[in-house]
């Protein structure tokens, strides 16, 4: 058996084991890791999602039983120091010394710092790791509870701004400073940095260009930068992220050849300057160039498994792919090919739209047939069909401006065609270098049938993750080409849809989860398809989440949401956001009895923080002999329709928006459905009510209301589409039921509308014709079955309180009398918060 | 936090010194869970009656500590039985309490019987 020992346990390191574990020789090989952060690897490349609710389990790249079951012996926290090349050891700082045949060097990098004067002051960090990132954490809050809030970021590289983001995620003012008079000099031109710039200043970042900083000021912490001009910044913390030095002091130690400025120097198969020694990463030199994007180092990862393994002929291709797609501070920044190219032989082609925060450009050889390169900030939709294009060479149609602005004439037509004419070589996924044809002889083999199947056993999509609508087409289309179904499985107890599952329910007409379970399923069921389940029923039956309180989502089983300690949110109803003073009393009055955190939601009520389990039924019998009901914020339904003050008031209004909000809440409210739905109504175009940022939105405007579907906040904001327009009151309800109806029974589970619509077959267009046209000869069906389930509303509160049985839910034990004595909280302003999570 | 934790040891059938009669058969929900109090531990209670058998852990989750295990809901993942924390969807194993979709330590699991159509929990102190 053969040792390989892996210094690094990075994610490129990561990749090699993953790689080799793959190999159907590695059973020929033993596997030793070494890892000098106390974490085993993790996802660099979205740290910044550590400030966003992401812990480092939820970076790791995989668990650590997983270096186990392949019998890898991982040793983190050990720091390899030396390597005696004639030995054939390595030794760990505490002198400790292993064996290798074959070592694989991918130490990474660290941070670059520049030589400033002043650099060694305490607020001034690097931006790399997670401990890094810990500890800038704990400096902004000290920087915040002393008022200070400035912090600068120097570089405004791609990891400089995402870097920029984190420290606005704490709460900072961010400013980045650049040394180049562009952002992301290597991979934007002018008029992309520009654009970019504008997008995150609206943003509430601050960009300093052309700024070389001569020392950093402060008697003891940081105080401000000086630059080189004597203009100078005052922040209270300093974030370098200005570029990355290869790890090689082991390599150059052990007298391996590295390069003039660093990096061990490797040829096309991974080797170093000694036969049993490869390096890989960023700490790898190859063809003079230090590659900083992961795709080039699992690429080598790849090659240095196939060249121990003895699969001699898989080489590093001459030219690497930098191409890059990724999401910096919510903006879309992709560049690939020649982008920046100022050879006059070129062809640009540039698309600016200012009010959208948009720029494209293309290059195009001087016979206007092949693409070369291209930037696209701001909408990076057409990046994998224009990087196919310019990949795999292929021939431009004749207008080629239409690639970056599509086609004028109509329809909505991928410049690329169909997915299935790239040629079979087409690199799919630039991450893990999947080519089209493995993704379709997965499927054609038998060895996969659906997307999850190709994902899993391909890993295309696992990395970035952008190329996963074309993993998915193609997916589709194989399956399509070969006459199968496409499925979509909503989990391993049922080979059905979502669409799938309530068409059988609603025609055999069960009621119980295990009618349905016994006869379509198999198993005991899980934490999916019961509430999916659950959902269906109550959307055909007009159920309330009190029946068969074990399948329902956690929070409709409580009905309350569940909060970080284990206790409960109270959400009463308030139709379109219009209380009476008296209500607002007896809110305050049951706030302050049960010593409730209380604060107003987005959606224009008031939700209550911090009851336990069993004060929920004694503070909604409170709220309903006030005349309240539940306002189903813990459902996958109907929540409120936010509305602006309308022509009752406004001197701009043209209609009752309050009014019909009203109106429109009570109808819809208890709804159950695939996901949440949010209305809204605005009384003119000023849109006060935010009304195109929800499932249906309604706007006044001269004539009637226009109706807009499809809209959401949240993670991905989508503004809702128009589907008609100058409507009286009764046509809106009677298109929204219409619209609501075939959603809910056509959707896929938790998919919101806006998914929705992108996922219908003929987007808002065919959408319109079911609607308005009546096309599919439904539209009576489905106004009926929405006027059922209005008929048969019932507040589920008011049904819980009255009833025994269901009161006992409530109770923290079923064998005593006491309540949960392991709650903390802990003061905050005049109020109270969980103690926050260790 | 993790002196939480520490109180809770997986308990065999034949570690049992104490069977604890907890409640009644009836107030647990079919194919659900509830909590007990015992001393000072806060054990979550599942009936699975599809499977004609009672299964009993920890109440706290060990991914954020909180008190809620009981709350979630059952099922099985490749046939074996597990619950799913209410908060994150976290799984365990109710046969032997390991995480099945992470990393996170095994949760207590502790042994039941019924007699008299009553819930008995094993627990050795």
């Amino acid at each position: 058996m053969k040792k390989v020992i892996v210094i690094g346990n990075g994610m490129v390191g990561y990749k090699f084991c993953e790689k080799f574990v793959a190999s159907k020789k590695y059973e020929h090989y033993s596997l030793t890791v070494f890892g000098e952060e106390p974490r085993h690897a993790y996802d660099r490349v979205h740290l910044s999602e550590y400030y966003t609710g992401k812990n480092s389990e939820d970076l790791s790249l995989s668990s650590l039983q997983w270096y186990t079951d392949h019998n890898i012996d991982l040793h983190t926290s050990e720091m390899i120091t030396e390597i005696n090349r004639s030995a054939k050891t390595v030794s760990n700082h505490r002198g400790v010394k292993y064996a290798y045949d074959y070592l694989v060097i991918a130490t990474g990098s660290s941070a670059f710092v520049p030589q400033i004067e002043g650099i060694e002051k305490e607020g001034v960090f690097v931006y790399r790791t997670i401990e890094d990132l810990e500890a800038i954490e704990s400096y902004a809050s000290k920087l915040k509870s002393e008022g200070k809030t400035k912090a600068a970021i120097l570089g405004g590289g791609l990891l400089g701004l995402e870097a920029a983001n984190a420290v606005k995620e704490l709460g900072l003012q961010a400013h980045v400073v650049e040394f180049a008079s562009k952002l992301m000099p290597r991979q934007l031109d002018k008029g992309a940095s520009d654009m970019l710039q504008a997008t995150i200043e609206e943003l509430g970042l601050t960009v300093h260009l052309d700024k070389q900083t001569k020392n950093i000021k402060g008697t003891h912490a940081i105080e401000g930068l000086e630059y080189i001009d004597h203009d100078h910044l005052l922040v209270d913390m300093l974030v370098i992220s200005a570029g990355i030095r290869p790890r090689d002091e082991i390599a150059k130690h052990s007298g391996l050849a590295i390069g003039p400025r660093g990096g061990i120097i490797v040829d096309n198969k991974m080797k170093t300057s000694d036969d049993c020694i490869y390096a890989i990463g960023e700490v790898a030199l190859y063809n003079n160039m230090i590659y900083g994007l992961v795709a080039p180092g699992y690429e080598m990862a790849n090659v240095a498994v196939a060249q121990i393994t003895g699969e001699t002929d898989t080489v590093m291709a001459e030219d690497i792919d930098m191409s890059t797609q990724l999401k910096l501070i919510g903006t879309e920044v992709a560049s690939f090919g020649n982008a920046l190219s100022t050879d006059e032989n070129i062809h640009s082609i540039v698309y600016e739209n200012k009010c959208k925060g948009i720029y494209k450009r293309i290059n195009i050889s001087e016979d206007k047939t092949k693409l070369l390169g291209g930037i696209l900030i701001g909408d990076s939709s057409d990046y994998n069909a224009l990087f196919q294009l310019y990949h795999n060479n292929i021939s431009l149609p004749e207008d080629p401006e239409n690639l970056i602005l599509g086609n004028r004439e109509g329809g909505d037509v991928s410049p690329l065609g169909n997915v299935m004419d790239l040629p079979n070589s087409a690199q799919i996924c630039s991450c893990e270098n999947i080519s089209k044809e493995t993704i379709c002889t997965a499927i054609q083999d038998g060895t996969c049938d659906t997307l999850e199947d190709v994902i899993s056993c391909t890993k295309a999509g696992t990395g970035c993750g952008g190329c996963k609508p074309m993993v998915k087409d193609l997916v589709n289309e194989t399956l399509k080409s070969l006459g199968k179904e496409i499925k979509d499985t909503i989990c391993e107890h049922f080979d059905l849809n979502r669409q799938e599952l309530f068409d059988i329910i609603k025609l055999k007409g069960y009621r119980t989860y295990d009618q349905v379970l016994n006869h379509y399923g198999k198993g005991d069921g899980c934490e999916t398809c019961k509430p999916i389940i659950a959902s269906i029923m109550a959307s055909i039956y007009a159920d309330t989440a009190n029946k068969e309180e074990v399948i329902q989502d956690s929070n409709d089983r409580f009905l309350a949401n569940i909060q970080r300690n284990g206790t409960y949110s109270v959400v009463p109803r308030i139709p379109g956001g219009e209380i009476t003073p008296e209500k607002l009393i007896v809110l305050g009055e049951i706030g302050k009895k049960y010593d409730l955190y209380t604060k107003i939601t987005g959606g224009q009520r008031i939700d209550f923080f911090g009851a336990r389990l069993d004060q929920l039924p004694k503070i909604w019998k409170e709220l309903i002999d006030h005349g309240f009901e539940s306002g189903h914020a813990y459902g996958k339904s109907l929540r409120t329709v936010k509305s602006c003050v309308g022509s009752t008031w406004c001197r701009y209004g043209m209609d009752e928006s309050v009014s019909f909000a009203i109106a429109l809440e009570n109808r819809y409210k208890g709804l159950r459905s695939p996901h949440k739905i949010k209305g809204g109504v605005s009384g003119c175009i000023r849109e006060c009510a935010e009304a195109r940022c929800k499932d249906f939105g309604v706007i006044a405007v001269e004539g009637g209301w226009n109706l807009y579907v499809c809209g959401n906040g949240g993670a991905n904001p989508r503004h809702a589409e128009l589907l008609a327009e100058k409507i009286d009151n009764e046509n809106v309800i009677k298109y929204i039921d219409r619209f609501l109806m075939f959603y809910i029974r056509t959707a896929a589970p938790l998919e919101r509308t806006a998914k929705w619509l992108d996922n219908l077959d003929g987007g808002i267009e065919y959408l319109k014709k079911v609607v308005i046209d009546d096309k599919l000869g439904l539209a009576d069906e489905l106004e009926l079955e929405m006027q059922q389930l209005v008929n048969h509303f019932q507040c589920e509160w008011t049904q819980a309180i009255q009833n025994e049985e269901i009161m006992k839910r409530f109770n923290h034990f079923v064998n005593s009398d006491d309540t949960d004595d392991s709650l903390v909280f802990v003061p905050l302003r005049e109020q109270k918060m969980p103690q926050p999570w260790q | 936090m993790q002196e939480i934790l520490e109180i809770y040891k997986k308990i065999d059938t034949e570690e049992v010194k104490v069977w604890f009669k907890a409640a009644s058969v009836d107030d647990f929900p079919v194919n659900g869970g509830a909590c007990i109090k015992y001393k000072e531990k806060q054990i979550a209670v599942f009936n699975f009656s599809r499977r004609n058998k009672w299964y009993a852990c920890q109440n706290v989750c060990p991914h954020k500590m909180e008190m809620v295990l009981s709350r979630g809901m059952i099922g099985d993942q490749n046939g074996i039985p597990k619950v799913a924390c209410p908060m994150h969807k976290k799984t365990f194993s109710l046969e032997n309490g390991e995480n099945l979709n992470g990393d996170l330590p095994p949760i207590a699991t502790y042994p039941v019987k019924i007699k008299n159509n009553n819930v008995y929990i094993g627990f050795s102190e």
